[in-house]
């Protein structure tokens, strides 16, 4: 009963999301506030409705009541319980409730918001009622969760081994998060063109759910990359797979979207091409998902091989990216254009920003798309790889690296081009004085490389130093300039969090130049060595555990003939699939680590074994999440809550008073 | 039923949360926010910036003019109140309530009722486990649940003492030994349970009784010296040894220390028969070595051969016996009183003759006096 609850919760939410989409919509246009008000009601019936609805289907898998086919389908009742839970939406269709239960969150806290003006938070919510219907409607239509089966089967088939992984509970969430809340930006923006209204209060409104949405997809990404890492077994943490492309994009044009909503915000600009971002960000978030959904793609995400899926999420992609389109189109003209600024000034560089970003993300765009387009005009299959990329990508990324200290030193309006280059002088030293060092201690290793070092500590020794600059000036006592520090806004610290993160990135991405590969096959006994680790292989034993047999290989891992510790690595195979996994076994020294993928067994005895030494390759994944920290700082900065400007007041009086006397 | 009212709980919680607002008499004068206050609240920010030496006293003034230009632009531009009383404005909110009371309800049910299935119950794990009824289940469900019972709790000695029976009756003899083993290890070893095991083992070796089968009848024996399967499948060992003597003293030995009634006696006595019988002995060797399917069908044609020999000519008295006992150790108790009667009316004038057919008749307990009725095999394994 409870399984036929949460459908029947599904067709509610339906419902409700028909009245938050028609309702508000007339209200705002009739200028009546009874109408406007009835869209937070119907936003938190629609996400209390589909939360029941999740909750019925979680039951369904906890206690594996296999009269549900989605439950029979990916699941056993002999898994460990956190993937029983997390199996919900390691498929198509719990991932697709997944995908509107967070789509809905965010109306429903778009509903609870106390900041946004009426007609804005009406007409948002309504437009985000439209994404809402469009995908329920495929849900109950194509995708239902809740087909049941009468009688019901004893066992369930398993879930995909790939999947049975702790990164399943985290990475589609937080993706989804991030993905689903780019709709928000969307809502916004095709709100205030249908409303004809584009400020800086706009920009304000806006910004916190950008940001939101840009934080968590940012740590979504990187999940799923070390994810990517740790269980498929190629070492690598980025293949330029299509469908992290399709992940990367929005957030490539994300991250575009948060810079220019600053410089509308602060100055009232760029508000047509802003919202022309927020459109294309989650567009390119319906076209991942279209991508991954469709069968179009052959990955570990492509759950749904099934066409007329992907018929009807690309007409749900043509009616929204196509209508949204249509509607920029005729009302941008009307909209006002905001202040001008000198090309040389803090917009200037967001622009510049804004320009890379977006060439970047169509370099992406044509790498992922030509070649399925391609195939679907003449048949040819092509592979665009790594090369592509590099050849295209790094080019314009490595330029807005560089900029990127200097576009935040320099002032708003007019900027002084000469002076925040002497300011950031220390910092480039620095970032050359460490680079030398690094190329004097490797001695060997590409010049791309050592070039990516040399940006990477430019970025980290930038963002200190426009904290430094702004809160220090020579002869003054470091107590003063401490509480100048802390006095800062929140999104400076921000700002100089993330970007010293990004340099972080950069740091771990070049370090990768100086890993170490080996291949070798391995008899208990043997050892097998790379870069300054040899590992011997003790054992291979079997183990039975779960839905599993594993073959388990234990190694201990020596430095210059001195134990460091046991290493182990497993090869899977779930017997219910049919199907092979490999656990790579890994081992953290420092910010590197040792990683040994297991391969085939030979006939004489010995196992296969791929090891490898990556230096600072932590550092990738740290710099993603201090990218994220900053995301987050920023968006905690006190001035993005226009709600309690009685608070603001009265906070300002003190420094206010202090002031005289400190002058 | 219950399932019904909750439904319209719901649809009725979400149609009344949806028509709050419009309840309302008058706008919340709280939480709304305008641009006014935000470009105020701008200038405040930027007043604290000069305040604090964040941002140069010259750049403050010109950020201060811009936004306080901003303001009276965003004053000037509010767009009046739309008409929130009169009634137009009752008319469109009557509308809305009507929209919201029918739709909701319209779209969810008709939606669920063509998709929905009421009807069909939950299926959890813990019900499927606890069906009362045994025979609700086929056989398959039942050895998967108890297979999934055994994988949580393979201590459970009760669990393989169910299962094994199974496996052997499924075909499936590894599995029986292996669940026969778990039986004899949790349970305890007895006569019973060592002896299936080993037959079991001889199954799984193609009816072959190895070192391993012959030691767990050996260790059958010597816990139950009467145990008849170990005695039977030792005497199966016997022969295939080459030790037929060995192997029909030991069925002898069986059959005469046996209950008239016991229902393996007409098995043994063929069994007997076989191996005293040079001619058929090679033929019993062989089927010995079938598997069980294959194994009957083999007896059974060798049966049908029989009957028609005696069909086509006088045959001897032996030839006769002979089928009639096949008979009854097929199951086959109409055609083997039906052959008996056949026989006596043959055999009538012969009085020794007469007398090895009643003997017979006792010793295999033919109803003479009702041959058509429909006799239920002994063994019970009606599954197979």
């Amino acid at each position: 009963m409870i399984v036929e609850l949460g459908h029947y919760a599904l067709t509610l939410a339906l419902g409700l999301s028909l009245v938050q989409w028609v309702l508000p919509f007339w209200g705002a246009r009739a200028g009546d506030s009874a109408l406007m008000a009835m869209a937070a009601p119907a936003a938190l019936g629609t996400f209390a409705a589909l939360m029941t609805s999740f909750a019925a289907l979680t039951w369904a898998y906890v206690v594996s009541d296999f009269s549900v086919l989605n439950v029979v389908e990916n699941s056993h009742s002999m898994k460990p319980m956190i993937y029983k839970i997390s199996g919900v939406w390691g498929n198509h269709e719990g991932s697709m409730l997944l995908w509107v239960v967070i789509l809905t969150l965010f109306g429903a806290l778009v509903a609870l918001s106390r900041t946004l003006p009426e007609r804005l938070k009406a007409l948002t919510l309504s437009v985000q009622a439209s994404v809402t219907i469009a995908f329920l409607l495929f849900i109950l239509l194509t995708s239902n969760p809740f087909t049941r089966l009468d009688p019901a089967p004893f066992e369930g088939r398993d879930l995909n081994p790939l999947l049975q992984d702790i990164g399943l509970a985290v990475h589609p969430p937080l993706l989804y998060l991030g993905y689903v809340g780019f709709s928000i930006s969307f809502a916004f923006a095709v709100a205030a063109l249908i409303d004809g209204r584009i400020d800086a209060v706009w920009a304000r409104a806006a910004r916190p759910w950008t940001l939101t949405a840009w934080v968590f997809l940012t740590l979504g990404i990187s999940m799923g990359s070390y994810w990517a890492y740790y269980e498929l077994g190629w070492g690598g943490w980025w293949f330029w797979d299509p469908v992290e492309n399709a992940s990367f994009m929005p957030w490539i044009a994300g991250t575009a979207l948060i810079h220019s909503t600053v410089v509308m915000e602060k100055r009232d600009a760029l508000k047509v091409w802003t919202i022309l971002l927020a459109i294309v960000t989650f567009s390119l978030s319906l076209i991942g998902t279209f991508l991954v959904r469709s069968g179009v793609l052959t990955s570990v995400h492509a759950f749904a091989t099934d066409p007329e899926r992907g018929t009807f999420i690309l007409l749900i992609l043509i009616f929204f990216i196509g209508g949204s389109l249509a509607l920029f189109a005729w009302r941008a003209p009307m909209l006002r254009q905001g202040g001008i600024f000198a090309p040389v000034s803090r917009e200037g560089a967001l622009v510049l920003n804004n320009l890379l970003l977006s060439t970047a993300c169509a370099t992406v765009f044509i790498g992922t798309l030509y070649p399925l387009a391609l195939e679907g005009l003449t048949g040819d299959k092509i592979s665009v790889g790594p090369p592509y990329f590099e050849a295209t990508f790094l080019p314009i990324m490595m330029p807005l690296i560089l900029f990127m200290p200097l576009g935040q030193t320099l002032a708003w309006k007019r900027g002084d081009l000469l002076g925040a280059a002497q300011r950031l002088i220390w910092a480039f030293a620095a970032a050359l004085a460490l680079s030398l060092v690094v190329a004097a201690v490797t001695r060997r290793g590409p010049v791309l490389a050592l070039v990516g070092v040399g940006l990477g500590f430019f970025a980290l020794a930038g963002s200190l130093s426009e904290i430094v600059t702004r809160s220090w000036s020579r002869g003054m006592p470091l107590a003063t300039a401490w509480r100048r520090a802390r006095g800062l806004p929140r999104s400076a610290w921000g700002t100089a969090v993330a970007h010293a993160g990004i340099g972080v990135i950069v740091l771990g991405v070049s370090a990768t130049a100086w890993g170490v590969e080996t291949l070798a096959v391995v008899r208990p006994g043997e050892t097998i060595a790379a870069g300054p680790y040899t590992l011997r292989l003790d054992s291979v034993t079997p183990r039975t555990q779960h839905t599993y047999r594993a073959e388990v290989a234990r190694f201990s891992v020596l430095r210059g003939g001195v134990p460091v510790g046991p290493l182990e690595a497993e090869r899977r195979f779930y017997a219910t699939r049919g199907m092979a996994t490999t656990e790579a076994g890994l081992m953290t020294r420092g910010l590197g680590q040792i990683y040994v993928g297991l391969g085939e067994p030979d006939a004489s005895g010995g196992i296969g074994v791929r090891l490898y030494w990556k230096p600072y390759v932590l550092l990738i994944w740290i710099g993603t999440l201090i990218t994220a920290l900053g995301g987050g700082l920023s968006l905690f900065d006190r001035r993005l809550r226009i709600g309690a400007p009685q608070k603001a007041r009265q906070r300002t009086k003190a420094p206010v008073a202090a002031a005289p006397a400190a002058s | 039923m219950t399932i019904w009212f909750l439904f319209a709980l719901m649809t009725g919680a979400a149609v009344l949360a949806v028509l709050l607002p419009l309840s309302r008499k008058t706008r919340p004068a709280a939480g709304v926010v305008d641009d006014a206050a935000f470009f105020r609240d701008q200038i405040a920010d930027i007043d604290r910036e000069v305040a604090r030496g964040l941002m140069p006293a010259a750049e403050g003034e010109a950020a201060r003019t811009e936004a306080s230009r901003r303001l009276l632009r965003a004053v000037a531009d509010e767009p009046a109140d739309g008409d929130q009383k009169g009634e137009p404005a009752l008319r469109r909110r009557r509308a809305a309530s009507t929209i919201a009371i029918s739709a909701i309800p319209l779209v969810a049910l008709t939606l669920y009722g063509a998709l929905g299935r009421p009807d069909v119950s939950g299926a959890p794990l813990s019900a499927r486990m606890a069906v009362d009824d045994p025979r609700a289940l086929n056989l398959g469900e039942a050895v998967a649940r108890v297979e999934g019972h055994l994988a949580r709790q393979p201590e459970d000695g009760r669990g393989w003492e169910v299962l094994a029976p199974i496996y052997m009756r499924a075909g499936r003899f590894n599995d029986a030994v292996r669940a026969f083993s778990e039986a004899v290890r949790l349970n305890g070893a007895t006569g019973n349970r060592l002896a299936d095991l080993g037959e079991a083992v001889t199954m799984a070796g193609d009816g072959v009784v190895s070192a391993d089968a012959r030691s767990a009848f050996e260790r059958a024996l010597a816990l139950d010296a009467d145990n008849v399967k170990a005695i039977y499948y030792l005497a199966v060992a016997a022969d295939q040894d080459g030790d037929r003597a060995g192997a029909l003293a030991r069925l002898r030995e069986l059959v005469d220390g046996a209950p008239v009634d016991a229902p393996w006696r007409g098995m043994v006595t063929a069994r007997i028969a076989a191996l005293d019988d040079p001619t058929r002995s090679e033929a019993g060797q062989v089927i010995a070595g079938l598997a069980p399917e294959e194994r009957m069908q083999a007896i059974r044609g060798m049966v049908a051969q029989l009957a028609a020999r005696i069909e086509a000519d006088g045959a001897p008295l032996d030839d006769w016996l002979r089928l009639i006992r096949s008979y009854t150790v097929l199951g086959d108790s109409a055609e083997a009183s039906r052959t008996l009667a056949a026989a006596r009316s043959r055999f009538a004038a012969d009085t020794p003759a007469v007398r090895a057919l009643d003997a017979l008749a006792a010793d295999l307990q033919i109803k003479e006096e009702a041959p058509a009725k429909p006799a239920s095999r002994p063994d019970g394994e009606s599954g197979q």
